[in-house]
């Protein structure tokens, strides 16, 4: 068993609405940013992971996202093994 | 013999004892079950009471759906027993599948604690049976995440079948199609974000949550199997 460190980017999906990032992008122009766009907000998760290879690692990671770590109905992730 | 209700306490829970007290005094004998148990009780109902399970780490709901009492509370509502989750409860029904869609943040980003009215959209339902269609319930809201959504096909089906239970007069949070609580497809399983427990006494500003709680216990089987 190998030990992979890895990394999931929880976003909201396209087309849903991120109350957040809306704020933040209205706040930007308040300090002198202007010409900001598309702000989004999501969450950044490290884990590290035994697993006999890269794929299982990923495998495994994937099928975390899909059960607890994202909300498949409102949220797409991105999982990036190293 | 009076209609028997659970009602499940997770880490977090803060609305249980309101819930309780509601139910009980209109005639319930009421249980609390600690999520940690992996049975329920012999209960007509159960309640998913508001609050922030597991502090709503990840996402509301999120981990409370893998608490052990949730297997046994799956089981009752796929054998047919009335469940309902309220704010939180219903973040958590979500989140388990056992109702469609995902609760957003308020649109307006802003923690909502405010009366609301709530026009009632089908009334055939053991939830809402004590009201009739088109009445208007006026019962508080309380919370950040209340902003429901699912994608458009879930949204034509829960209409197709007349499972938008409770809709808002006026949207608070940007919930999708003012959708303010929905049950499946079969009727025993009933989320919604407002408070109808805070709402059962003249003292607190209305008693229209009471017709949704009587309602629950007109339909408990206990009662309607009683002699």
């Amino acid at each position: 068993m190998t030990k992979f460190d890895a990394v999931v980017n929880v976003l909201l999906k396209p087309g849903i609405s991120d109350p957040q990032g809306q704020t933040i992008e209205r706040a930007l122009p308040a300090l002198g940013y202007e010409g900001v766009q598309g702000v989004r907000v999501g969450k950044h998760i490290e884990l590290s992971v035994e697993a006999s290879s890269e794929e299982e690692a990923y495998a495994r990671i994937q099928e975390m996202c899909e059960r607890l770590l994202a909300n498949p109905v409102i949220e797409s992730y991105e999982v990036t093994v190293s | 013999m009076n209609p028997r209700v659970g009602v499940v306490v997770f880490p977090g829970s803060n609305c249980d004892l309101d819930a309780q007290k509601a139910f009980r005094d209109l005639g319930a004998d009421v249980v609390s079950v600690w999520h940690d148990e992996e049975t329920l009780p012999e209960v007509d109902v159960v309640v998913l009471p508001g609050g922030f399970a597991h502090g709503d780490y990840l996402r509301t709901g999120a981990i409370a759906r893998f608490s052990p009492i949730m297997d046994a509370v799956r089981s009752f509502a796929d054998a047919g027993g009335l469940l309902i989750g309220i704010c939180n409860g219903f973040q958590i029904l979500c989140e388990a599948g056992l109702l469609p869609g995902a609760l957003r943040k308020n649109a307006g980003l802003k923690f909502l604690c405010k009366w609301v009215d709530l026009r009632v959209e089908n009334a055939s339902t053991p939830f809402t049976n004590a009201a009739s269609p088109g009445d208007v319930l006026r019962i508080p809201i309380n919370h950040f995440e209340g902003n429901w959504y699912a994608e458009p096909d879930v949204l034509d089906e829960l209409k197709a079948n007349d499972q938008i239970v409770l809709r808002y007069v006026d949207n608070p949070n940007g919930s999708l199609d003012d959708v303010a609580g929905i049950c499946n497809p079969e009727r025993n399983v009933f989320g919604l974000m407002p408070h109808p427990e805070r709402a059962c006494e003249a003292l607190l500003g209305s008693t229209d949550g009471a017709v949704i709680l009587r309602s629950i216990l007109a339909s408990s089987p206990s009662l309607v199997s009683a002699p």
